[in-house]
């Protein structure tokens, strides 16, 4: 008799992956058919085309900018002047780009994806450049003239000089240990610290107006009485000349659209390039007027503080919807500008954001993060200060603008609180479901909860948002620096190991006993809770270090003049110049922990099944051997995400106990650290550095992100998930982060785009912070790994941003593939 | 089923009537209005030769064996009390004039290649896992949806839930073959919020020679459930080759348009042949026979008909 697999030729595991696309009513297409999307002008299309089409590359003008001045005038200066002048040399000699069609203007490099180097703080080795000029993913140009330019003139004087030498020449030996294993990452090895947003100030004040405030409180020191008068004024003075260096920077674009107009045959173009001109000698020095002067002005103002620096997250404008609107409606009222004008300029700006690329780490290994994203999150909807709705019809403008142009950046959330209403719900669900993943999706309720429980007054609460990824913060009063991810899962490796890290060997942390010798589950809980205490103490210890280094070496005057309250303290953003102060570790792989500890509770210390030796052994032979005993465990352990109070409960006490060991240790500012649950694409490197884990998980694989169930482990669909997830208390943290992948056949009709609305609004009702989707089949995705050149634009999404699939490693490809897939019926 | 006993596990019901389930799905987006939880019961008095749940036809547990994950450890064979089954070439076999389905090679196996199909649940069971969905249920003003088999096979059991959903106000709807006594189907109506009617071939002998049984009931009873003014849809599997013919589509449409109270929506399901494996799974041999995916043109030209008689027809849900 024929069989059944004769007759249809398929095996269920191949039936998903063959069926295709189309079948599935997959929305996403293919670059030819659908390169933009509708209502975008010919200008856009343009634009949107030249900055797709860019290759990222090196530009050394900034660092060699940066070495001759450090090289002429170190030690002439204070550290903050030193800074701003650095910046307004800058400002006054770097190449400007003016382009075709542009109404916004200005770039970080001589031209768009151009990167500069930040060589003060992490010098790029000739090695570096090399490695990024030839490597397949994320590739960065860099010509062999700049490379042997970069070699002679600029290495040699930063050589022991960077912030990254400083920090590593000081940290202690444990920290050490505990980094190599990869049980922590460190942020600001890297890079400046950041997750800087604005507020709405620079639509009312121009850098003149700054410039009068620092004036006044220059004049008010007193010398007499206040110890750090001094220092107050040196950081004043150096606010005071980067106020100028944005004014100077906008001038020679007014200059450069004169001159341009002056050749320009097509009049169409001459009236724009004038115009021009007249917004940048109008802005940053005085507040806007008009929507384009406004959009030019928040442009003006990013472009000042990524060059300035290179802090995490680029820059961000916050509440961008709420910041435009009165200039929108006050023009529309009077006609002065169309919907149409309105949504080109802000296309404009979603294209600028887009041509900043996220500068590249030095010692590459690819391994950490892969992206080319800077992360500017740009947060549409949500409150307003005053506590009332905020979404207006700029909203709607840009999620239009998200769905046409589905560039990488900027990154869009939308925010649906209790107010807001269903219909701009359900419009973000529809650009949801195009499958770009985004925009993410943030429940104000929760995180307006969680600034005030940390201390925000209620109005600078509801001005925050998300920046970056899920991480919330007061927009335009605080610094709210991530210092790197907490590998929890790692941590609980090393217990299992008394403190040795079985990769390698070596000692990562402290002895905390042998588990074969543990009678209870309890010895075991407290064996990692005594481990992850000493972890934490390790990274925060080095964390406030890192902080005063830059306090010290880079401050940021630039930024320092748009976020409250570094005026009138007369402080440094990295100084403790800002109203809040917030550190804060994320921490990552919480179901994998809590499957773990789930799968040794059960099976060892409960039914007494399975030996604790047995499963040391065979996790530290991969579980090569006993694929019964990783079977059982997989398919018969209560894992995390499920609605299940057996794993679940778990999932509390070590949520409970990361914020335990983090929650209010204090910073170097007078404040405290928090935790966030959060993990970009950190959870891939960190599986990597890691062995076999209890719960099933082979050497090397992914752990789970911040706090998603583990990869193809919630099986009873996403209601459950969000039910095990609003167990946790998301209000005591700084952020949690939930991915779902759905199918595009659960989103069909418009009927399924408003159920998956009611799944947000009952997830933000049981408290949730955040939501994204990947909206796109496993015959998709496996499509476009084998045919790359056929998905250029396929988008994803990955922990807290969006990426491009194919600039993805192999392994991020995986990880995306793995998640389990959500199916109707 | 042990997934659904295994997150019922915390819970202390006395038992109480109980019935056999095969399976419970949570955001069920196509089974009645909102989002619902779909509790799905065994058995069914029809057979149809398109069933995509084949377990759900029998009314007695079944073993459920899935080759392509088995592993080949044997723990099964080893835990069978009966010696029924036999590890082959071809996977595990299972010898079904020994197998009793006490379950324990299921309860052994590491992979769940081998499952049983069929729990019995007691009322507060099912009950505490509808509350669970509470939340979800409000917000989309959905609810729970009782299907199968058919679940008014089921029909004290069900009277029961559908009590205490009334008690909970909750929104119940059920999905039925209609191949029921009348007085059993009015007192279910006279508890639920809604129907799915299923409505498969206006022709008694061919609905015979497709399903097992005749139409006449069927359609009596949906006429008597219109006449109570039951809020409903109905329910039209497509299948080319066994009831996409213009005669058919013609005829069911007539009928539709001509039943008592407000009109009537109606779902077009197409075929598919995605349960092949469910019927491999089951040591079952399926047929597809003459059945086939109707085509895009030929769907449009089904709406159109229903059209013609002022019916509101869409593709799926």
């Amino acid at each position: 008799m024929q069989s059944i697999k004769e007759i249809t030729g398929k095996t269920e595991n191949n039936t998903v992956a063959e069926r295709e696309a189309k079948a599935q009513g997959n929305f996403y297409k293919p670059l030819e058919e659908k390169s933009i999307g509708p209502g975008m002008n010919e200008r856009i299309q343009r634009l949107r085309k030249l900055s797709f089409d860019a290759e990222p590359s090196i530009s050394i003008e900034r660092a060699l900018h940066q070495t001759e001045f450090y090289n002429n005038n170190y030690g002439k200066h204070s550290i903050p002047v030193l800074r701003a002048l650095t910046f307004l040399d800058h400002c006054k000699r770097k190449t400007l780009y003016l382009g075709d069609d542009e109404l916004i203007v200005g770039e970080r490099g001589p031209s768009p994806k151009a990167v500069p180097t930040f060589p003060e703080l992490t010098c790029h080795s000739v090695e570096d450049l090399h490695v990024l000029n030839t490597r397949d993913q994320q590739r960065y140009s860099v010509a062999q003239k700049d490379i042997d330019t970069y070699e002679k003139e600029v290495i040699p004087y930063w050589e022991g000089r960077t912030q990254r030498e400083r920090i590593f020449s000081h940290v202690p030996e444990e920290w050490s240990r505990a980094y190599e294993a990869g049980l922590f990452t460190e942020f600001m090895e890297q890079r400046a610290p950041g997750h800087t947003v604005l507020d709405g100030k620079i639509y009312k004040k121009g850098m003149l107006d700054f410039k009068k405030d620092i004036k006044a409180h220059l004049d008010r020191l007193d010398y007499l009485n206040d110890e750090e008068a001094t220092d107050k004024a040196e950081e004043l003075k150096a606010m005071d000349i980067s106020c100028d260096a944005a004014i100077i920077f906008a001038e020679r674009h007014a200059d450069l659209a004169e001159e341009m107009a002056k050749v320009e045959k097509d009049s169409k173009r001459k009236e724009e390039l004038l115009k021009i001109a007249e917004v940048c000698r109008w802005v940053p020095a005085n507040a806007p007027r008009n929507l384009w002067e406004a959009v030019q002005m928040y442009w003006f103002v990013h472009l000042g503080t990524i060059t300035e620096l290179n802090g995490w997250d680029a820059m961000n404008p916050g509440h961008f919807d709420q910041h435009l609107t009165p200039f929108y409606e006050k023009e529309i009222e009077v006609g002065d500008i169309t919907r149409d004008e309105a949504k080109e300029l802000i296309s404009c700006i979603w294209i600028k954001i887009n041509n900043q690329t996220a500068p590249p780490k030095v010692g590459i290994t690819a391994k950490e993060s892969g992206t080319y994203n800077d992360f500017t999150n740009i947060n549409i909807g949500g409150l307003k200060s005053d506590g009332s709705d905020g979404t207006s019809e700029v909203s709607f403008i840009m999620l239009e603008v998200v769905e046409g142009l589905h560039l990488l950046q900027p990154g869009t959330s939308v925010h649906i609180s209790q107010k807001t209403p269903n219909r701009f719900l359900n419009s973000s669900s529809k650009v949801i479901r195009q499958g770009h993943g985004y925009p993410s999706v943030f429940n104000p309720e929760t995180y307006i909860m969680e600034m005030v429980s940390m201390g925000k007054t209620l109005t600078d609460a509801r001005e925050g948002g998300c920046s970056g990824c899920i991480e919330v913060g007061a927009f335009g009063k605080e610094a709210f620096l991530l210092t790197g991810y907490l590998n929890v899962p790692k941590i609980f490796e090393v217990t299992l190991n008394n403190g040795i890290d079985p990769v390698t060997g070596k000692v990562a942390g402290i002895e905390t006993g042998d588990p074969r010798k543990f009678n209870t589950y309890q010895e075991l809980y407290d064996a990692f809770l005594k481990q992850l205490n000493f972890v934490v103490d390790q990274k925060i210890r080095v964390s406030n270090y890192i902080d005063r280094m830059f306090a010290k070496y880079a401050p940021a005057p630039f930024l320092s003049v748009v976020i409250d309250d570094c005026i009138s303290k007369g402080r440094d953003y990295y100084n403790g110049g800002p109203r809040y102060n917030t550190n804060y570790i994320q921490c990552t792989g919480l179901a994998t922990v809590t499957d773990s500890l789930s799968t040794l509770k059960k099976h060892v210390f409960e039914d007494g099944s399975m030996s604790m030796d047995r499963i040391l052994t065979a996790i530290s032979n991969n579980f090569e051997g006993d694929e019964i005993m990783r079977q059982t465990i997989v398919n018969r352990t209560p894992f995390f995400g499920n609605d299940d109070d057996y794993a679940d409960s778990i999932a509390l006490q070590v949520y409970d106990d990361l914020l335990e060991a983090i929650d209010g240790k204090p910073n170097t500012k007078g404040e405290s650290f928090h935790l966030n649950m959060l993990s970009t694409t950190c959870h891939i490197y960190f599986g990597k550095v890691m062995g076999a884990t209890p719960n099933g998980r082979l050497a090397q694989k992914s752990i789970s992100d911040g706090t998603s169930p583990s990869h193809g482990c919630d099986v009873n669909g996403p209601s459950a998930v969000i039910r095990s997830l609003t167990k946790l208390d998301h209000t005591r943290s700084g952020g949690t982060l939930l991915n779902q992948r759905f199918l595009p056949s659960l989103l069909k009709r418009d009927e399924d785009v408003e159920k998956l609305g009611k799944l947000i609004r009952s997830y933000f009702t049981m408290g949730g912070h955040h939501i994204q989707f990947n909206i796109v089949d496993t015959a998709t995705l496996k499509a476009a790994q084998k045919n790359p050149e056929d998905y250029k634009d396929l988008l994803v999404r990955m922990a807290g941003y969006s990426d491009y699939f194919n600039d993805m490693n192999e392994d991020l490809q995986q990880e995306v593939i793995d998640r389990t897939e959500n199916e109707s019926f | 089923m042990s997934m659904i006993s295994y997150f019922l596990s915390d819970y202390n019901y006395s038992p109480m009537n109980t019935s056999l389930i095969f399976d419970v799905k949570r955001y069920a987006i196509n089974d009645g209005p909102g989002i619902r939880i779909t509790i799905f019961l065994k058995g069914c008095p029809l057979s149809c030769k398109w069933c995509h749940n084949p377990e759900s036809i029998s009314s007695n547990i079944q073993k459920l064996y899935n080759n392509s994950k088995c592993i080949g450890c044997e723990q099964c064979a080893n835990a069978c009390e009966q010696d029924a089954c036999t590890l082959t070439p071809n996977g595990i076999v299972t010898d079904p004039e020994l197998c009793v389905l006490c379950g324990k090679c299921a309860e052994v196996c590491p992979t769940k290649a081998t499952e049983m199909s069929g729990e019995e649940m007691t009322v507060g069971h099912i009950m505490k896992l509808i509350k669970k969905e509470t939340l979800l249920m409000d917000q989309s003003e959905g609810g729970v949806t009782f299907s199968g088999g058919e679940p008014l096979l089921h029909h004290e059991f069900l009277n029961e839930i559908l009590d205490e959903c009334i008690k909970e106000e909750i929104h119940t709807c059920i999905d039925t073959t209609g191949f029921t006594k009348k007085d059993i189907l009015l007192k279910v109506a006279s508890k639920a919020n809604y129907f799915l009617y299923d409505l498969k071939h206006m022709d008694s002998d061919i609905h015979k020679e497709f399903t097992g049984v005749p139409n006449e009931k069927i359609l009596e009873n949906l006429k008597a459930l219109a006449e109570i003014g039951t809020k409903m849809n109905i329910r039209i599997p497509l299948i080319k080759g066994v009831n996409d013919d213009d005669t058919n589509i013609h005829k069911s449409a007539k009928f539709i348009s001509e039943l008592d109270g407000e009109s009537k929506k109606v779902n077009i399901l197409p075929y598919h042949s995605i349960a092949i494996k469910k019927y491999e799974k089951l040591g079952q041999y399926y047929n597809p026979g003459t059945m086939d995916v109707p085509d895009e043109i030929r769907l449009q030209q089904v709406l159109n008909i229903f059209e013609e008689y002022g019916i509101s027809a869409i593709v799926g849900g």
